[in-house]
C-alpha cells in the first residue's frame, strides 16, 4: 500500500490536525515505512479466524438506570479554556 | 542507610514499630530529589509541593507512606497532563479508582507526578513535553518508556514505589532498563477508570517497585472489580503476599524460541540464559516452546493501538480542558489546537490510526489485525495448557543512548518486540532484575502467566529474587 501525500492530507483532515508542508513531507516518508512493515500481516491467511474484538469473555455490562451523584457543573467547567455560565464556549458555528 | 533507600514493606514495618514517621520518610525523599533530580529528571514538573495527604480515618495499611504516580493517572486537584502540551494545566476533578484505593488504604499521593512519553506513546521517555528522563545507571541512556519517570524514580530512590501503565511494555521495559520490578496485571484486573486512555483494549495500570514483595502488596491494593470500568472483571483478589513461598520446585517453565532470535543482544542473551539456569537449580523444569505468531505482534499492535488512540485522543480539542488556539472558526480551532498541542509521535500515531480505521482501509488493516490478535492469543493458550509460566527477556537490548532511536520510529517500535504480545493476549507479566551488562546496565527477566494468575508471577519472581542479589544493587548518583 502506498501512502501518498493526498491521502495523508485527507487523513489529517479527518483527525483534525493542521499539518505544515514540512511535516507532511516527513510524515509521509515515516508513515510509508511503518506501513510497509505492517504489510507483513498480509502474508497470513486469516479467512477462517475470528477477530479478537474483545480479549475477555465479557460483554454488555449493564447497571440499573438510577440517577447517581456526578460532577457539579462548576467542577466540570473548571478546566475549560473558555466558558460562560454553565456552558463551554466555542467559536461561532452558525452564520 | 537513608530512609528513601528502603523498600515499602521495610518502611511499613518501621512505621508499625514507630521507629520512623511518615513525615521523616517524606523529608528523606525530598532531600533525595533535591540532590539527584537535576541529573535524573524523573518527575514531570517541579515546584508543586502540596502532597495529597493520607486520610487519617482511612485503613492504616499504608500508614501515610508516599507513592509516586505516572502523569497519566488522574489525581484530584493535582496537575495531570500526560506530559503533553495539549493537557496543559489540567487538574482532574476526580481521582482514578487506583488513587481512591490507595487513599482508602492510607497512602500519601506524592504531589510530583512521574515523567512519561506524551500520552504513553514511546519506549524511551524522549517524547515527553517536559524533556527526557535520564537512566540512573547511565545518565546518557534512556530509562525506557513510557513509564520511564516512574522506573527511574524508584531506581534512584526518588520514590519508595510507584504506579505506571503498560499498553505494549510501558511498565516492564523501563523496569528492565532501570533494574527494578514492574508488573503488567491481567487485562481487567485493575480498574482503568481515571487512567487517561491510550489504547483501551490494552492499557493496564501496574506497580513499579524495588522488590517483588512490594509489587505483591501494591497489587493487592489496586486490583479488583470497579463498576466504573465496564472491562474490569468481577473476580476475587487473592492475598498476593501468600504467593511469596520461595518454592518453585516442579514448576514447568516454557522458553519461547521466537524470543531468542536475531536482534537479541548477545550479552542480554547470556544473562537471560544464566537466569533460566538459576530457575532450574531452584527446582523448576524448563522446555523450549513456540509462540509462532510472535513476529506479527509489533505490526498488529501498531494497527490496534494507534486505531484506539486516534479515537481516544479525539477528545483533546480545546473545548473542555487544556490548551486552545484561538480562532473564529470551530474546525480551524480544533485543527490548530491539535497541531500545536500534540508532539510529533502523537501526530504520527493519530494519523496512522485514523488511516487504519478510514473508509476503504478498515478491512485490510484494522480487521486483519484483530484476526491476527486472535492467533497470538491462541499461541499463549496452547502453551499454557502444558506450562505454568513462560520466561523470556523483557527487552532485546539494555538501555540505549538518548537520541539513538529518536529519529527512527520503526526502530523505536521494535524495542517492545518482547513485551507487546502480552498486552495483545491480555495476560499478566512481570519484569525483574536478573543481571548487568559489562557496562553496568541492568537486564530484566520477563515472566508471563495465564490470565488472572498473577500469583504464579509473584511466586517465581520472588523465588528468583530471594536467591540472587541483583535487586539490592543501587546506581551511583
Amino acid at each position: 500500500m502506498s501512502l501518498d501525500k493526498e491521502t495523508i492530507k485527507h487523513v489529517a483532515h479527518l483527525a483534525r490536525i493542521d499539518l505544515q508542508p514540512s511535516e507532511l513531507e516527513k510524515l509521509s516518508e515515516e508513515l510509508q515505512k511503518i506501513l510497509d512493515f505492517i504489510d507483513k500481516l498480509s502474508a497470513l491467511d486469516v479467512d477462517q479466524v475470528k477477530p479478537a474484538s474483545h480479549i475477555l469473555p465479557i460483554s454488555n455490562v449493564l447497571r440499573e438506570d438510577k440517577p447517581q451523584v456526578s460532577l457539579t457543573p462548576e467542577m466540570a467547567l473548571d478546566n475549560a479554556p473558555d466558558k460562560k455560565g454553565n456552558f463551554f464556549c466555542v467559536p461561532k458555528i452558525l452564520e | 542507610m537513608e530512609l528513601n533507600q528502603f523498600t515499602a514493606h521495610e518502611l511499613l514495618a518501621k512505621l508499625k514499630n514507630k521507629e520512623v514517621s511518615a513525615e521523616k520518610i517524606l523529608l528523606s525523599l525530598q532531600e533525595r530529589i533535591h540532590k539527584t533530580e537535576p541529573k535524573v529528571k524523573a518527575y514531570a514538573r517541579v515546584g508543586e509541593v502540596e502532597n495529597s495527604a493520607a486520610n487519617p480515618s482511612a485503613l492504616s495499611l499504608l500508614k501515610g507512606l508516599p507513592i509516586t504516580i505516572k502523569d497519566n493517572i488522574c489525581t484530584a486537584g493535582l496537575t495531570t497532563e500526560c506530559c503533553s502540551k495539549i493537557l496543559r494545566g489540567f487538574r482532574p476533578p476526580y481521582d482514578a479508582t487506583v488513587i481512591s484505593k490507595l487513599k482508602e488504604n492510607g497512602a500519601t499521593i506524592f504531589a510530583l507526578k512521574a515523567n512519561m512519553d506524551e500520552f504513553a506513546f514511546g519506549s524511551s521517555c524522549e517524547n515527553s513535553y517536559f524533556g527526557p528522563t535520564h537512566n540512573p545507571w547511565d545518565l546518557e541512556c534512556v530509562p525506557g518508556g513510557s513509564s520511564g519517570g516512574s522506573a527511574a524514580a524508584v531506581a534512584s530512590d526518588e520514590a519508595i514505589w510507584a504506579l505506571g501503565s503498560d499498553t505494549g511494555g510501558s511498565i516492564r521495559q523501563p523496569a528492565s532498563f532501570c533494574g527494578v520490578v514492574g508488573l503488567k496485571p491481567t487485562y481487567g484486573r485493575v480498574s482503568r477508570f481515571g487512567l487517561i486512555a491510550f489504547a483501551s483494549s490494552l492499557d493496564q495500570i501496574g506497580p513499579i517497585t524495588k522488590d517483588v514483595q512490594d509489587a505483591a502488596i501494591l497489587s493487592g491494593i489496586i486490583c479488583g472489580h470497579d463498576p466504573r470500568d465496564s472491562t474490569s472483571v468481577n473476580q476475587e483478589v487473592p492475598d498476593y503476599t501468600k504467593s511469596l513461598t520461595g518454592d518453585i520446585k516442579g514448576l514447568k517453565i516454557g522458553i519461547p524460541k521466537e524470543y531468542f532470535v536475531a536482534g537479541l543482544d548477545t550479552e542480554v542473551k547470556s544473562i537471560i540464559e544464566e537466569a533460566i539456569d538459576k530457575l532450574k537449580t531452584l527446582g523448576a523444569f524448563t522446555d523450549p516452546v513456540s509462540l509462532p505468531h510472535t513476529e506479527y505482534a509489533v505490526p498488529v499492535y501498531y494497527i490496534i493501538a494507534t486505531a484506539e488512540a486516534s479515537s481516544n485522543l479525539a477528545r483533546f480539542d480545546g473545548v473542555q480542558y487544556g490548551y486552545r488556539v484561538a480562532s473564529d472558526n470551530l474546525i480551524q480551532m480544533y485543527k490548530m489546537t491539535r497541531a500545536q498541542g500534540f508532539g510529533p509521535e502523537a501526530k504520527r500515531r493519530i494519523l496512522l490510526g485514523t488511516f487504519a480505521l478510514s473508509h476503504g482501509y478498515y478491512d485490510a488493516y484494522y480487521l486483519r489485525a484483530l484476526k491476527v490478535r486472535t492467533l497470538i492469543k491462541q499461541d499463549f493458550d496452547k502453551v499454557f495448557q502444558d506450562f505454568d509460566c513462560i520466561v523470556a527477556p523483557t527487552s532485546p537490548t539494555p538501555a540505549f543512548k538518548i537520541g539513538e532511536r529518536a529519529q527512527d520510529p520503526l526502530k523505536m517500535y521494535l524495542s517492545d518486540i518482547y513485551t507487546i504480545s502480552v498486552n495483545l493476549a491480555g495476560i499478566p507479566a512481570i519484569s525483574i532484575p536478573c543481571g548487568f551488562t559489562k557496562k553496568g546496565l541492568p537486564v530484566g527477566l520477563q515472566i508471563m502467566a495465564k490470565p488472572f494468575n498473577e500469583e504464579m508471577l509473584f511466586r517465581v519472581a520472588h523465588t528468583f529474587e530471594q536467591n540472587t542479589d541483583w535487586h539490592k544493587i543501587k546506581p551511583k548518583l
